[in-house]
């Protein structure tokens, strides 16, 4: 709490009018709008709309695709954070090990940052197209019949390694800042007590980096919620059949292609209390973390 | 520069009363330190003087004119922070300036008066370096220096030593002395370091609990202490107070020794005061103490002997002479000088006037 | 150079980790490579695998068709136009964050009035809500106020989050009160004690944040999916996605792969060459 502060009583307002605007003109009203959309039922030609209450949640979630994109999301946000995070960590410690290059290394390690999810999906798409990519063509000359648009454990494995190399970047900058904060006489006290070094990664190291490790497995399972709609939009557009639909691509799908506003609505919805747990899971963790300070 | 008038000042944060009224006149040019333990209230006290900090009731008048509602830039003030709060992005010149040229004073005048102040305090090669290349003494000088150019009616200090090392507090506590002497610039100083206080000081503020507890000079705070806790917090070390019953021409202490004193009440309970350094070795008598030391510190110049009186747990500090060969475990008789006993009331601690004193 | 980290290891070890990092790095980079290596041949070439792993001679042409009108014949609209409207999407969310953000997290930290708390949770909770999950009826907010097709419509509700103004609530936290106090003393204003005190100390912080938004800006895919149904309005990335979508036997792949290097060099740049900060930022604001 500060203890002094300016004695001006309008003047804040004026600071504070343009957000505030703008997160109730597209944050709420729209947000309002989806929890009342959420339980009305247009008819099929958008004459008339009635008040369902929870029918649509409960159409929702009886609804196999839903149940389908739910299991996809599950398999795909678990593949995505654990590939992310694993490759990510393996190189920060990689790259503590060495002395000359580093900077040579964090420098190219951070391009796929920048790189948006629709371009990478792209990239991953060119290099492994199944007529003209250089990657896929020693696969199909070692007799794989690989075909991202046509087989889904294919489209899935081709989904998440662009996902997973894109959020590398992330990840590598947090465990090497991780690593980094570590207290270098912790690590130099295992030595001492004879320690090998991979004995004193997994009960020293890996121990202390837990709060970087929660921290990021919830930014990658948010990363693989939402930020990968472009992927694979670009990739596979859900397919084939519907093997790579995740939750937010069917809310897409549902509001903007098949023009069900009541079902959308109810999985925005959905999603929200998704997102709102994540959110208080990764605060519990972020108190837990003040302790540790 | 002007008379600083503080009359009734309240402050209370919620509906609860820190600052329970507090009074004073301070002609102009002259040195006033608030000191203290640490939650007091002075810092809220000099905050409030200065505009940082409400003031609930009372008024405040500076140079005559009541300020209660004026901003701290309205006040004619400048102010020193315990961490000097320097612009870590400006060099000590613009450090020094900002606030000359947030009044838009001409430019050869704001550089005249910061060569003028850089003069004083010696920070003429420092002048174009950040503060964070600068070692702490010559931070507090800049901070020094930004209050100086302003040229207030008054000057406003808060700890303004206490991130120093003993040795550079010292120096600086001396230079800020001189600084006085040379601008006569009306000054308040809070801190909590005694010595910082007596030295300093034309007038002392003692305070405690949001009260003041005794407003005088650092002499008659010493020698006159208004209540039990200025009696305890002004003197190092601090003076022993003993609980004692009184009878005809003297007093019955802990452990039942009976001791003649002149100048106590015919009867009751009083509390005693005794500075160490009033205590000095005699041979036993009707007017001594005895003490059993239990430790013997040597300093040099003096000694501090750390004791109980004999046959009970009332300890008791006193200060011996440099040369003493008093060791632990001996007893010695030692004979308060009647003339410098201090007498406070067991119910409230206020001071007592005795029948003898002075 | 500083100290060498407690990690640090010797000998064959050493080599060993080196070889582990460049064999990351070949895998992290190569698909930026393959794509700007593709940009420099002939369609003939890109699609008779495999690549080969040198630029070709290509490079000059295909790169001057594509601004020359290239792209305009499949994507309908000129590459210039692309990437003007690209920047000014990416610039207007990272300026326009951090101006109205700075604004509300200054009010927030430096003054008291009634419902500030109100107001604090009013913002923060949009941090927890990105904009997929309420695409619908932003839609439909965008279709009532005009904003379709419209740079306000691209930037605007991507300007919404609470993350760039707890950032700076964070960082103005730790200023010390005395800070504050001495420039009161000294008789700054708000005004000034922003302009003259809060402001510089910021740029670091302004810095990261910049680099954040800015490529969050220019990785925007659903949004301006949605908003933007004129080709004349599309960002790059959107164009892209729909060359590559109509893709049939005649679609000019060198100047598609041109298209690409383009989309993704400009952000690739402003994380390199302002890495310190964004480092920085990233790492140290986020958590």
């Amino acid at each position: 709490m500060r203890r002094t502060v300016f004695p001006h009583k309008l003047l804040p307002w004026l600071l504070l009018a343009p957000q505030l605007a703008i997160t109730l003109i597209f944050f709420y009203w729209p947000a309002a709008q989806a929890f009342r959309q959420s339980m009305l039922r247009e008819d099929a030609f958008g004459l008339k709309t009635t008040f369902v209450g929870l029918a649509n949640f409960r159409k929702v979630l009886a609804d196999p695709a839903y149940l389908n994109a739910l299991q996809v999301t599950v398999l795909f946000s678990a593949l995505v954070a654990f590939f992310a995070m694993g490759i990510a960590l393996f190189l920060a410690v990689q790259a503590e090990k060495v002395i000359r290059g580093k900077g040579f290394y964090r420098t190219l390690m951070i391009w796929p940052y920048a790189v948006a999810p629709a371009v990478a999906g792209m990239l991953w798409l060119f290099m492994f197209n199944p007529s003209f990519g250089t990657l896929a063509w020693p696969l199909r000359q070692m007799g794989v019949n690989w075909n991202p648009l046509l087989n889904s454990t294919h489209a899935m494995i081709l989904v998440v390694a662009a996902a997973v190399w894109k959020q590398i970047s992330y990840n590598f900058l947090f465990f090497v800042a991780g690593l980094q904060a570590i207290p270098r006489s912790l690590i130099e006290a295992a030595a001492i007590d004879g320690a090998s070094r991979r004995h004193a990664f997994w009960t020293i190291v890996f121990p202390l980096l837990t709060p970087t490790t929660f921290f990021l497995l919830v930014v990658n399972t948010v990363y693989a919620l939402f930020d990968t709609f472009g992927i694979i939009h670009a990739v596979t557009g859900g397919g084939p059949g519907k093997a790579t639909e995740t939750l937010v691509y069917k809310v897409y799908n549902d509001g903007f292609v098949n023009l069900i506003m009541g079902d959308s609505a109810a999985q925005s919805v959905i999603l929200m209390v998704i997102v709102i747990l994540l959110t208080a899971f990764q605060f519990r963790y972020i108190e837990r973390r003040v302790h540790y300070g | 520069m002007a008379a600083i008038t503080l009359k009734d000042i309240r402050k209370s944060y919620a509906g609860n009363e820190v600052i329970h009224g507090i009074s004073i006149d301070i002609p102009d040019g002259e040195f006033v330190v608030i000191v203290g333990p640490s939650g007091c209230g002075k810092s809220t006290l000099l905050r409030m003087v200065a505009g940082l900090e409400e003031i609930t009731s009372g008024t405040l008048e500076i140079g005559g004119r009541v300020v209660n509602d004026l901003e701290p830039r309205q006040r004619d003030i400048a102010m020193v922070f315990q961490n000097y709060a320097l612009y870590p992005h400006m060099s000590v010149r613009e450090n020094m300036a900002y606030g000359l040229k947030i009044s838009k004073l001409p430019k050869p005048e704001i550089e005249a008066r910061v060569a003028r102040a850089a003069d004083m305090l010696e920070l003429q090669p420092y002048l174009d370096r950040k503060p964070r290349a600068l070692s702490g003494g010559q931070r507090q000088r800049v901070a020094m220096g930004r209050a100086l150019v302003r040229d207030p009616a008054a000057l406003l200090l808060d700890e303004p030593l206490s991130n120093l090392d003993a040795k550079l507090r010292v120096q600086m506590r001396l230079e800020i002395k001189d600084m006085h002497l040379r601008t006569g610039q009306t000054t308040l100083y809070v801190t909590h370091d005694q010595v910082e206080a007596m030295t300093l000081a034309d007038r002392l503020i003692v305070m405690n609990k949001g009260i003041a507890e005794q407003i005088a000079t650092p002499l008659e705070v010493y020698e006159r202490p208004a209540s039990e806790f200025v009696a305890g917090f002004i003197g190092s070390p601090a003076m022993n107070i003993l609980t004692v019953e009184c009878r005809d021409g003297g007093a019955l202490l802990p452990g039942g020794h009976p001791l003649a004193l002149a100048g106590l009440p015919a009867a009751g309970q009083v509390r005693l005061g005794l500075r160490p350094e009033d205590l000095h070795p005699a041979q036993p008598g009707a007017d001594t103490i005895p003490v059993e030391l239990r430790s013997v510190e040597h300093l040099g110049a003096d000694a501090f002997g750390y004791g109980t009186i004999a046959g009970s747990e009332m300890p008791l500090v006193l200060r011996l002479p440099g040369s003493t060969r008093a060791q632990r475990g001996e007893r010695i008789d030692l004979r308060p000088d009647p003339a410098q006993i201090h007498l406070f009331d067991p119910a409230d601690g206020r001071r007592m006037t005795a029948r003898t004193q002075k | 150079m500083a100290e060498a980290s407690p990690f640090a290891a010797r000998g064959a070890g050493r080599l060993v980790a080196h070889f582990w990092m460049i064999l990351g790095v070949i895998v992290v980079a190569f698909p930026v490579y393959y794509v700007f290596i593709a940009s420099t041949h002939t369609t003939q070439t890109i699609l008779r695998p495999p690549l080969p792993l040198l630029p070709g001679p290509e490079a000059v042409r295909n790169y001057q068709d594509a601004f020359s009108g290239g792209i305009s014949k499949i994507g309908g609209v000129s590459l210039w136009r692309l990437l003007a409207n690209t920047t000014i999407v990416a610039m207007g969310i990272a300026l326009g964050k951090i101006a109205i953000s700075m604004a509300s997290a200054y009010a927030i930290v430096f003054f008291r009035f009634p419902l500030r708390m109100a107001c604090f949770w009013l913002i923060f909770i949009t941090l927890m809500l990105p904009v997929e999950v309420r695409i619908q009826p932003t839609y439909k907010v965008m279709v009532d106020l005009g904003l379709i097709d419209t740079y306000p419509g691209l930037i605007l509700p991507l300007i919404a989050s609470a993350t760039a103004t707890l950032l700076f609530r964070q960082f103005f936290m730790t200023i010390p009160d005395e800070l504050l106090e001495a420039a009161r003393v000294d008789g700054a204003g708000p005004w000034r004690f922003f302009k003259d005190i809060l402001w510089p100390l910021s740029l670091t912080n302004v810095a990261a944040i910049f680099v954040i938004q800015f490529i969050y800006g220019w990785t925007q895919y659903l949004w301006p999916l949605l908003v933007t149904n004129s080709n004349e309005m599309n960002t790059i990335v959107i164009a892209l996605k729909k060359m590559i979508s109509f893709a049939d036997a005649d679609t000019p792949w060198n100047l598609v792969m041109v298209t690409s290097v383009l989309a993704i060099l400009p952000p690739i740049l402003v994380v390199v060459l302002m890495q310190r900060w964004f480092v920085k930022g990233l790492v140290e604001t986020e958590k």
